[in-house]
């Protein structure tokens, strides 16, 4: 009836159902043996499209009962969560798919990264997978004021909050994210629509294009050691069922973890909002808290504007910066560029977390210098400082371990991608109230 | 016989390829314009309706008597204080706190607004005590008719420090 037998058993029926079925047919039939080891790319790529699978089936459930107006938005989630039979557990399965999809994706984006899988005709395929992050991100974000709670409300009151330092337009901005002066019913119909509609669509369609590119560059990149000649014709397998088998496994493990997740903890509902009253101290979803943590180093237009603006433009330039010889396949693509990614990774382990100490009880640029404006003082100069350190680091690894321009980039990036971790970290679990410096373990 | 097929003229090449990228590319553009006027109606549509709280424009606070020296009334429905100084001026201090925009409490005991989520603090007037705040409270303008205090929340008036220019006097 299907044309395509379900249980394939010949080599040729297994060629068949790959050619014909509706789901299958933009993947290969065969693939060389040696992409297909778990460890070459963890499976983070069909990870991240499991969990949009999942937050999409959840998320049309949740969407039958979520009343999106500030009078009713918190108690339909108290009313899903009471009186809707395994509304509390789709809530959760949608809540940890989200969060996991956030931190896989930056996991599949260090991967890319540190198998040099930009090259050549993967190029343009790195750029839609910024864009793919940046529409996930937003869809979290998005999301996160739905509960109408407390900690939603205020979350999003201080990161709509930060678009107000962009210089010139930032009270337009901010008026045009929270539909009006404060965040109300105007705030929440628009990001509800967002995240039910304009999002979800535009992630399904890039997602359609990010698996054709890795199709059009025939497949994910082939490892191979250096010392090998890269001419030679990798062996293959069949997609089905060596490929297929792994996937399914892949995606039904991490299903079980969702589940896991969700069944033992509860994604929570604060106190409904109260617009009159906020919370100490008020942080931004996890996903931004490195921002916050900017903010609190660095002039506001520096922290909001300039320095992840930069990082932004850094992150999609990669593919396209000049490359002695592009190398790609295997992971670090060399010792070398193996020893410089973890000398650049464990630097920013060491020096985040003094630059953070330093800057909070020792530092006071603007003190030092007394004569220059906040934005100089505050923020050019030490944004300068951090950029020395870095190139620095970047020396000193590259005189210790040489290498080439990719090698030196994986020193760069590794450096950047921790600090950026280590300042998340400090976010969620070092900042108390009134975002003071403190244990997590001591209120 | 001859082939008449032959013998009309054949547009060149060169004409045809032109014409048919020329309409390949009005369809291009075309598609283009479709695409623009459409995020130019989402911009539409997303563009802030009028608040209902600027809208509603003067709110009437009270008779000036009723506020004492050195107090501060809170009005949740306008979201600002009335604050009223030791020298008997009036001024309209917004609530919503400069640094990132979290409603600040005043703290009558210890006779300042502190901000709850990143410990901003304010003097009676609105001036930054303590930062992150970048910029003092800001302002709604007050008119005082007849004894009535009334405040402008339809118009809202940034300001970096405090100056004796912005109390409103009887
Ligand atoms: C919704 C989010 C995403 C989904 C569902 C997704 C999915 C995938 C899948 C299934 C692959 C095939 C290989 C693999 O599993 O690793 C892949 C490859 C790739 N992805 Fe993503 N991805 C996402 C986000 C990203 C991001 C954030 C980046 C980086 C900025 C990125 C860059 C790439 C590149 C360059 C390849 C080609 C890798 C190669 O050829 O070896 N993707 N993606
Ligand atoms: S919002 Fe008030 S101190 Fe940050």
């Amino acid at each position: 009836m299907f044309g395509t037998p379900l249980t394939p058993r010949t080599e040729r029926e297994q060629k068949r159902v790959v050619l014909n079925h509706l789901l299958l047919h933009n993947r290969p039939v065969r693939l060389p043996e040696r992409t297909i080891a778990f460890r070459h790319t963890f499976g983070l790529g069909g990870m991240s499209a499991t969990l949009v699978g999942l937050l999409i089936l959840t998320g049309v459930l949740l969407m039958f009962v979520y009343e999106p107006s500030p009078d009713r938005a918190y108690g339909s989630i108290e009313a899903l969560r009471r009186n809707v039979r395994f509304g509390g557990l789709v809530r959760n399965v949608h809540y940890w798919s989200a969060n996991l999809l956030v931190f896989i994706m930056f996991l599949h984006l260090l991967r890319t990264f540190f198998t040099g899988a930009f090259h050549g005709t993967r190029q343009f395929n790195w750029v839609i997978g910024v864009l793919l992050l940046l529409v996930v991100l937003a869809a979290n974000f998005t999301g996160y004021l739905l509960p109408w709670d407390q900690l939603s409300f205020w979350a999003i009151t201080i990161v709509t909050g930060m678009l107000g330092y962009v210089p010139w337009i930032g009270d337009g901005l901010i008026r045009l994210a929270r539909g009006g002066a404060e965040i109300g019913s105007a705030t929440l119909i628009n990001f509800y629509t967002f995240h039910t509609t304009v999002i979800p669509v535009t992630i399904v369609g890039l997602m359609a294009f990010h698996f054709w590119r890795v199709r059009k560059a025939g497949g994910v990149v082939i490892p191979y050691s250096p010392d090998e000649d890269p001419a030679e014709k990798p062996e293959t397998v069949l997609f089905v069922p060596s490929l297929l088998v792994r996937e399914f496994v892949t995606g039904l493990v991490l299903v079980a973890i969702v589940m896991v997740l969700a069944v033992t903890f509860d994604a929570g509902l604060d106190a409904a909002a109260n617009p009159g009253m906020s919370p100490n101290p008020a942080k931004a979803p996890w996903y931004f808290l490195g921002l916050q943590e900017l903010l609190l180093h660095f002039h506001p237009t520096w922290a909001v504007v300039i320095l992840p603006g930069l990082a932004l433009l850094g992150l999609i330039a990669i593919p396209y910066l000049r490359y002695d010889e592009p190398m790609e396949g295997a992971w670090f693509v060399s010792e070398t560029g193996r020893s410089l990614a973890t000398a650049g990774a464990l630097a920013a382990v060491a020096l985040t977390p003094v630059w953070v100490l330093v800057d909070e009880y020792v530092a006071d640029w603007s003190g030092w210098l007394p004569g220059l404006s906040p934005g100089l003082s505050e923020g050019l100069v030490p944004a300068v400082v951090a950029a020395g350190i870095t190139w620095a680091v970047i020396r000193l690894a590259g005189r210790q371990y040489g290498g080439n321009r990719q090698e030196t980039l994986q020193a760069a990036f590794a450096f950047l991608a921790t600090a950026l971790v280590i300042l998340t970290a400090v976010g969620v679990w070092f900042r108390g109230e009134g975002m003071a410096l403190g244990w997590p373990w001591t209120p | 016989m001859v082939d008449r097929r032959d013998e009309r003229p054949v547009p060149s090449q060169d004409a045809d390829t032109s014409r048919r990228s020329f309409l390949s590319r009005l369809w291009l553009g075309l598609g283009g314009l479709a695409i623009a006027e459409y995020v130019w109606l989402m911009v539409e549509f997303l563009r802030p309706r009028p608040d209902p709280l600027e809208a509603a424009g003067v709110l009437v606070a009270g008779p000036v008597e009723q506020f004492e020296l050195d107090s501060v009334t809170a009005f949740p429905a306008g979201r600002f204080y009335l604050t009223r100084l030791a020298d008997g001026g009036f001024l309209a201090v917004s609530r919503e706190c400069t640094h990132l925009g979290c409603t600040v409490p005043w703290m009558a005991d210890e006779g300042r607004f502190v901000c709850p989520c990143h410990s901003s603090a304010y003097d009676i007037r609105g001036d930054v005590l303590s930062p992150p705040a970048p910029r003092a409270l800001d302002l709604h303008p007050v008119r005082i008719e007849n004894g009535i205090v009334k405040v402008d929340t339809g118009r809202t008036r940034k300001r970096r420090y405090f100056e004796a220019s912005q109390v409103a006097r009887v």
